[in-house]
């Protein structure tokens, strides 16, 4: 009966998060008319309100909370799985180099002059192709201690990205694409349109399906690998099953809404303090949490200011001090 | 745990600098973004900062950016000994052949420099020009070049509204007074031009206008950004104003909540997207064809380097708002005066000719 109520009402929280966020922007609709467009458009009527009210509405602000609720989930998601698998809390969904294969296929792609929809492709695939890389090194480079050739071999990698994303930038356009590559590696989500959301919501939700699959095993995998391997587990499998689901969604997550610090490590953590480290109800926590904390912290994003704040920015600044608070908090009490 | 993103990461630590010192927007790196800019008058004399020894004769000259590239261009282009930046070929075409085919060699611009300065010491330059913002943090710049190649450097400031005083001060300094003299006389009629216009803009009565940018469009300069005071001097008003100069992104229904009365970008692509587009479609601006779309040949009328280039722009802007944003291109009111005035610009500060032609189909968003 109790493990039902912190979720219900992470849930709760989450509902009540999600409807504020779809009545709150910069373009004034009211909650009575934005009510009326919902029915009208379930009731398959034809639109009521201004063009321009119904583009806000269904083309712009609807799908950026539903992405925002998407990308949460999916960081929250990958980066408890990462966390329990790598038996280390300080890991994030990137520490294979998901981040930095998308922002050097993004860079790459807006020196290009390529289009968004191109832009994000390229950042989903080189982002896969980065972490693959990383998969195929650590496993030439042999098993004596395998998450730990993991991590390296991800963290060489992506020090190797990242320095490539650091030439794109020089090589850009100082006053015209700089900027563009700037802004997209600082994340946000207010480029975000119904394509977008429809292209990158498979992909997460196949990584979260297969995480929720194998929720009871993973648990396994925070024994030591022979450990787990008496106990019938296909340790090598599993973990290469948990990398791909989690840069799956992960890199889905980042090709449409840039790079977003600072959810995927924190969120777990918060979701541990809250439901205790068993994977099968961190899990569902980190996802609502996770989900949660980035539709807040984009309505703050897009309502603060007439122009849009990083979404990094913001999550650092609101998540950073939050996360403090509980942890003196759950380590004083 | 995230050391890959340490580029990512010097970009969130100066933008927490400026959102701490109470901005939004992303302001300016040294020839990367943008700077605020005044839009004082025509005649002004731009600020001009000299540090190291004085320069005598000046035969080679190494600009630090864009600006100053193109500026040197115009005023003399034999005296150049490289780009800053890459060229398409469609740009060098329309260039003075003493610049046409020189090679790219990097720029300086603090720790984005591009260029080493012992390379730049082997090219021996008699000069070293930086056209751009001049505040405390780049005279510092300017002065440890200064200091630490023993060369004259020379600081301008790149505000539009100077383009005058700054083709004569340039000029002088260049040892090419009398085409200094020629050029600003031109730039002061092309901007002489449009105070009409800015006089209509400044009782509130000109047309707002959103200034696209970037892969999607949300990308923008707002209101006092060199980037964006070609639309202010050609008598629109910025709708982006949110009291800081520089680059931002806006979201959409920012956008619509702005309702611009046109949208102005410097990439036909970027606008044919736009007009595809169902969610740009709700702006009134997309629906009426209110979408001008800038040349940017050799160089940006507009943007993109914020230069000298842009008086053409701030020209055929005023007169595209004087005909109501009307989607009449290059056939549309004023359009035969405009390419004229645009084939005047091209003879004068580039000594070439685009031939009307190619100056229409610009105009209509061709390349």
């Amino acid at each position: 009966m109790r493990s039902w109520r912190l979720p219900a009402v992470a849930l709760l929280v989450l509902v009540v998060a999600g409807v504020a966020a779809f009545a709150t922007g910069p373009y004034p609709i009211s909650p009575p008319a934005l009510l009326a467009s919902v029915l009208a458009r379930l009731r398959g009527a034809d639109p009521v309100l201004l063009p321009a009210a119904e583009a806000v509405i269904w083309q712009v602000r609807g799908p950026r909370v539903l992405a925002g609720l998407l990308v949460g989930a999916a960081l929250g998601a990958a980066g408890a799985a990462y966390q329990s698998m790598f038996r280390n809390p300080l890991v994030s969904p990137d520490i294979l180099g998901v981040s930095a294969g998308c922002g050097l296929g993004a860079s790459v792609a807006i020196l290009l002059g390529l289009p968004m929809v191109l832009v994000s492709l390229s950042a989903f695939g080189t982002g896969l192709v980065a972490v693959a890389l990383v998969v195929l090194i650590a496993r030439r480079v042999g098993d004596q201690d395998p998450v730990l050739v993991l991590v390296l071999a991800g963290v060489a990698v992506g020090a190797l990205l990242g320095a490539g994303i650091s030439l794109v930038k020089l090589l850009a356009d100082p006053s015209v694409q700089l900027p563009s590559i700037t802004f997209w590696l600082l994340g946000g989500l207010h480029g975000v349109r119904p394509d977008d959301l429809a292209a990158a919501a498979p992909a997460v939700l196949l990584g979260i399906t297969a995480l929720l699959l194998v929720r009871w095993r993973i648990d396994l995998l925070t024994l030591p690998d022979d450990e787990a391997a008496s106990l019938g587990v296909a340790v090598g499998r599993l973990r290469t099953g948990v990398v791909v689901a989690a840069t799956l969604m992960t890199a889905a997550a980042v090709a449409i809404s840039g790079v977003i610090g600072w959810v995927g490590l924190v969120v777990p953590h918060v979701a541990r303090l809250l439901v205790g480290p068993t994977f099968s109800r961190l899990l569902p926590m980190a996802i609502l949490l996770g989900a949660t904390f980035v539709v807040i912290a984009d309505t703050c994003a897009r309502s603060i200011a007439p122009i849009e704040l990083p979404l990094s920015v913001l999550t650092a600044v609101v998540g950073a001090p939050f996360f403090l608070w509980l942890l003196g908090r759950s380590r004083g009490g | 745990m995230k050391p890959h993103l340490s580029a990512v990461g010097a970009g969130r630590r100066r933008l927490l600098h400026r959102v701490a010192v109470g901005a939004a927007a992303i302001g300016p790196a040294r020839g990367v973004l943008a700077a605020p800019a005044v839009a004082a008058d025509a005649a002004a004399t731009p600020a001009l900062r000299r540090f190291g020894p004085a320069p005598g004769r000046v035969e080679r000259v190494f600009v630090a950016g864009p600006p100053a590239a193109v500026l040197v261009t115009m005023l003399a282009p034999e005296r150049l000994l490289g780009w800053p930046m890459a060229l398409p070929d469609t740009a060098r075409a329309l260039l003075p052949a003493a610049v046409r085919s020189l090679p790219v060699i990097g720029r300086l611009a603090g720790r984005g420099s591009t260029v080493k300065l012992e390379s730049l010491l082997a090219m021996s330059p008699d000069l070293i020009l930086d056209v751009g913002t001049v505040d405390p943090h780049y005279e510092s710049g300017a002065r440890r070049v200064a200091e630490a190649t023993g060369l004259p450097v020379v600081l301008v400031d790149g505000g539009l509204a100077r383009a005058p005083g700054r083709l004569r001060a340039v000029g002088h300094l260049l040892g090419a007074a009398g085409r200094g003299e020629r050029l600003a006389v031109e730039a002061e009629r092309l901007l002489d031009a449009t105070r009409a216009a800015r006089t209509m803009a400044k009782a509130a009565a000109g047309p707002r206008l959103y200034l696209a940018r970037g892969p999607d469009g949300l990308e923008t300069a707002t209101a006092g950004a060199i980037n964006a005071e070609a639309l202010e001097l050609a008598g629109g008003r910025n709708v982006a104003e949110t009291g800081r100069a520089g680059i931002a992104r806006v979201s959409l229904e920012q956008l619509l909540a702005w309702s611009p009365d046109g949208i102005v970008a410097q990439d036909a692509v970027l606008l044919e997207r736009i007009m595809a587009d169902p969610a740009w479609r709700a702006l009134e601006a997309v629906r009426q064809r209110r979408l001008l779309v800038a040349p940017a040949l050799p160089f940006g009328w507009i943007d993109g380097p914020p230069s000298e280039n842009r008086l053409i722009g701030v020209h055929w802007l005023a007169s595209r708002i004087g005909a109501g944003l009307a989607d009449g291109g290059a056939g549309g009111a004023g359009g035969d005066a405009v390419v004229a005035a645009a084939r005047r610009f091209y003879d004068m500060f580039y000594g070439v000719d685009p031939g009307a032609d190619m100056i229409n189909r610009w105009l209509r968003g061709g390349r």
